[in-house]
């Protein structure tokens, strides 16, 4: 038999830990709400935070797009269609051989096939074309509020070429495009997600809430939508605009008509997150404590669910950027003079482009790509973060 | 430090009835921003046909402890010292260097190392028979063809004593009852033949009666096949009635071990004494010592008459007769001013449903509730929504779960305010005050009341939500196994305070409970329920030493004996039906 064996002292009052950083305590969390908790969980997702900072830029770039861009979309140069992307460099080489640093592109030297009349260019290192930051260039009006033609990076003297993603087929800088670009494609998917969540959330939260018939009502009318063949409806409801509406009209129905589609996933996932805490013991509680229905919902289960629903969300822009995208691309979305992503992308399918103009295809595609992923990457960060309690 | 004994045992030669043995073993596990010392230099040896006991409370670090044997350890932490050393006939081996994916370890793990979950709900696929899962751990471990596995298998489940097992072994988990699951769980830990089996709070999960036949069968398991045990718990009653030896964990270090008469009637860690008197101190009956005088006959403040519900009756849409399930089958009891009722029972007896409907958040098919107020009898049953509310401010609820019982994403104050808020409209300073001094009547320091939830114990949690009760001055409060979640220690000092407070305020409680000690502490009468009908209703020194009842009898001795010299389980009375 073992022999009885103890330790001396007085029991010890709190398991024993060693802080990773010295001077932080494990009470640091005692007051944290649950925004701050989420961000503790959040931000140890890498991927999930560059994504967010990816995600910003480009909201970012939407938002100055006049600013950032270096001219304005529709300045066309008729002599330089499909022009390659010229590489910016930093420094320059005097006839002396000195170096000195002065911001330029190299320009092109250009020739014409006699026999199929197809431009070709011509990196020419000897031209050299200076550029600089806050120039002067083309007029625009900024946010429609003040005239002013400064641009974040420009040519120096105003009648030069900088086209440092190339241009279009009608000699239109790509890079101020594709900016110009984002501000719409970037919030055709905020707008859309506004009305879906509007939408989602409150039949997902009527749904989830008072159960029975209303719940059967709303659910059988998700199926029924979600039933339906999207793009073949999309067809039918965009030609159905009247051709007499400006683009921005047209805009905005196609923002709509993508939203009423979307909303049905985030209802279910609203309704799925309300039964699940209908029976919860802190909502009975509180419903014993005698708050109302509405209290009960407002005050105890919706900001149990708003971190659930922004993760959703996330995850729901994507679709719209793609929605967007893939309109516009079968010609029934954005139209001229509107720029988006799709409308880049459906000036840019044909084998022609592909062969010749490549990079036509490569920046929008490529921009499209990138914020899809980042906003899924986000999404998934924080729908993983969004329940901090869960053990 | 350790006392001089120690050191004399940890060098002793090897002996050959030690099977495993760990020695100085110690586990990290890193959290955001600190890493937690989960446990702490532990030592112990099993040893051929004994019982080991890791006792300790939640966050003692006993179950990681058990799970490193076998290596199963969460991500985030890993073994930062100390030897695991299995010893065989081949020689022996180091679990702890063993690489996690090698091969030898996974032959261990379930082939010579057994291993019993807490939740045989869990534990067990859902989707493939009881069979099936036995005769894959079968052949994991040993060379059968399935044909013989099978045999293994039936032969196997008729060991753990499962009735008729050439027709269980092809039924699904859910066709089996809590008791039933263990033990095919128990079956599939001894699949292949192990030396040491590993029993992780087999029992908690299970009603009384249940967990007696259960820790009986392991025991007479272990006793003929000679294995070694460590069993890991929290009930110091199953350690005295099983234990040979006894290790009393607390913050990831063993504070004692010894064998169990030892640790049971000479302990000398103040923890093991705060342990073992918080359990003594549930064996008696505080409330006949705290109970108020009284001359004149009992003032009834709540009655309930013939209270029955019927689950599923509904007719259904073609008219046939669904199938019934009658919870609460015609229960009629008062309760009188200042009283404390117990109501016990099993899982599934009804008693949950019972206090959900003397408060309507389950509504009764039939039979009714009278609330004698301040303001004459109240036809509960009668009560409209908004009658409801004012009924609910008088009839309070404290819930089992203190977890899911707070709001995670409000404060403190918010939480407790909120009846006030509601109730009375109490805002600012005001409310400040008075969430202040529920939080002092509870025991509670009131600068807390800025933090959240998670930053409190289960305990302290659940002083919370008494503090919530409290808020709108009830007259009776319903406390739905309201100790459950709770360790020991822990739940006798919510007790006192419950008691302390009725003191105070004049209140009743109706105390719904499985746990026979927790009622015999704090209340005046109890009801006994089983399968939905009141069986038993007296005064609770009579129902816990001097039972009516055939069942109530089996339910009483079913209860393990805080003390290895009065065993009471092995010759317990069993109810038949």
């Amino acid at each position: 038999m073992t022999a009885h064996t103890f330790i001396d002292g007085a029991p010890e009052t709190g398991p024993a830990t060693t802080p990773l950083k010295p001077g932080t305590g494990p009470g640091d969390t005692a007051a944290a709400g649950q925004w701050r908790l989420i961000w503790y969980k959040f931000s140890r997702n890498r991927l999930a935070l560059v994504s967010g900072w990816v995600i910003l830029f480009f909201c970012f770039v939407g938002l100055f797009a006049e600013f950032l861009a270096p001219s304005v979309p529709d300045a066309s140069r008729p002599q330089f269609t499909n022009a390659p992307p010229q590489q910016l460099g930093l420094f320059v080489t005097g006839p002396d051989g000195s170096s000195r640093f002065q911001l330029h592109v190299t320009g092109y030297a250009m020739q014409v096939d006699p026999a199929s009349l197809r431009r070709t260019y011509v990196a020419d290192p000897d031209q050299v074309v200076p550029v600089g930051l806050f120039v002067p260039g083309a007029p625009y009006r900024m946010w429609g509020l003040f005239d002013t033609n400064i641009h974040l990076l420009g040519p120096l003297s105003p009648g030069d070429t900088m086209y440092l993603l190339g241009t279009d087929r009608l000699g239109r800088d790509l890079l101020t495009r594709l900016v110009y670009g984002t501000r719409i494609s970037m919030s055709i998917g905020l707008v859309g997600v506004c009305i879906s969540l509007l939408l989602g959330v409150v039949l997902g939260a009527v749904s989830g809430f008072y159960g029975g018939v209303v719940d059967t009502v709303i659910q059988r009318i998700i199926e029924v939508i979600s039933s339906m063949p999207t793009i073949p409806l999309w067809l039918g409801l965009a030609a159905a605009i009247p051709l007499s509406w400006s683009p921005l009209t047209v805009y905005f129905v196609i923002t709509l008509i993508v939203s009423l589609f979307g909303w049905t996933g985030l209802a279910r996932e609203v309704r799925g997150r309300f039964f699940a805490l209908r029976g919860e013991d802190f909502v009975t509680a509180a419903k014993l404590d005698g708050s109302s229905e509405r209290r009960v919902i407002f005050r105890h289960i919706l900001p149990s669910l708003t971190s659930h629903i922004l993760a959703v969300v996330t995850l729901a822009l994507p679709t719209m950027i793609v929605a967007e995208t893939a309109l516009s691309f079968l010609g029934i979305g954005l139209k001229a003079p509107i720029v988006s992503w799709g409308v880049l992308l459906q000036e840019a399918q044909n084998v022609r482009t592909i062969a010749n103009a490549p990079w036509q295809l490569v920046w929008p595609a490529g921009a499209v790509v990138l914020t899809v992923l980042a906003y899924n990457f986000l999404g998934d960060g924080l729908r993983d973060a969004a329940d901090p309690y869960e053990s | 430090m350790l006392a001089p004994a120690a050191s004399a045992t940890t060098t002793t030669a090897k002996d050959g009835d030690v099977v495993l043995s760990v020695e100085n073993l110690s586990l990290d596990f890193r959290l955001r921003t600190e890493v937690l010392h989960a446990a702490r230099d532990v030592s112990f040896k099993l040893r051929r046909g004994k019982t080991l006991c890791l006792v300790g409370e939640s966050g003692s670090g006993k179950s990681v402890t058990a799970r490193a044997l076998m290596r199963i350890i969460d991500r985030n932490g890993a073994i930062a010292g100390g030897r695991i050393v299995l010893s065989g006939e081949k020689g022996d081996v180091d679990i702890a260097q063993l690489d996690e994916r090698s091969r030898e370890l996974l032959a261990i793990r379930g082939g010579r190392i057994g291993l019993i979950f807490q939740e045989p709900m869990s534990s067990l696929s859902p989707v493939h028979t009881i069979g099936s899962q036995i005769i894959e751990a079968v052949r994991l471990h040993t060379r059968m063809d399935k044909r013989r596995a099978r045999e293994r298998t039936v032969e196997l489940l008729r060991q753990v004593e499962i009735p008729d097992p050439e027709q269980m072994v092809d039924r699904y988990t859910f066709e089996f009852s809590g008791g039933m699951r263990q033990r095919a769980m128990i079956a599939m830990a001894l699949a292949a033949d192990p030396e040491v089996l590993i029993a992780d709070e087999p029992t908690t999960a299970l009603d009384v009666t249940t967990q007696a036949e259960i820790l009986d069968l392991i025991k007479r398991l272990q006793v003929s096949r000679g294995m070694a045990m460590l069993l890991i718990t929290h009930d110091m009653g199953v350690v005295a009635e099983v234990a040979d030896e006894v290790a009393v964990m607390h913050f990831g270090r063993i504070v004692e071990f010894g064998p169990v008469d030892a640790i049971f009637h000479d302990p000398r860690h103040a923890y093991t004494r705060r342990l073992l008197d918080s359990t003594v101190k549930l064996e008696q009956n505080r409330r006949a010592m705290t109970r108020p005088e009284t001359a004149s006959a009992p003032r009834i403040v709540l009655s309930a008459r013939n209270l029955t519900k019927v689950y599923g009756a509904a007719r259904s849409w073609f008219g046939g007769a669904g199938y019934a399930v009658k919870a609460v089958d015609d229960v009629s009891f008062d309760l009188h001013a200042g009283e404390n009722l117990g109501i016990v029972g099993e899982s599934g007896s009804g008693k949950t449903t019972l206090g959900r409907m003397l408060l309507r958040t389950v509504e009764p098919t039939s039979g009714t509730v009278t609330f004698f107020g301040d303001a004459g009898p109240l036809e509960v049953t009668g009560l409209s929504r908004r009658g409801l509310r004012g009924f609910h401010r008088q009839v309070r609820l404290v819930f089992q779960d203190p977890f899911a019982s707070l709001n995670p994403r409000m404060t403190i104050r918010d939480i407790v305010g909120d009846p006030l808020v509601v109730t009375h409209g109490l805002g600012g300073k005001a409310l400040d005050r008075r969430v202040s001094e529920l939080l002092e009547l509870v025991g509670l320091d009131p600068a807390m009341r800025e933090r959240y939830p998670h930053a409190f114990s289960g305990g302290q949690r659940q002083r919370i939500g008494i503090a919530r009760a409290l808020a709108l001055d009830p007259k009776i409060i319903i406390a739905d196994e309201a100790t459950a979640a709770l360790d020991v220690s822990i739940r006798a000092q919510i007790l006192d305070l419950l008691l302390d407070i009725q003191k105070r305020l004049g209140l009743s409680f109706i105390f719904i409970s499985h746990d026979i000690s927790v009622v015999r502490y704090f209340c005046d009468r109890v009801a006994v329920m089983h399968r939905g009908r009141l069986v038993e209703l007296g005064p609770a020194e009579q129902i816990c030493t001097a039972p009516q009842q055939a069942y109530t009898k089996s339910l009483i001795s079913a209860v393990p004996n805080p003390d290895p010299r009065h065993k009471r389980m092995l010759h317990r009375t069993r109810f038949t039906s």
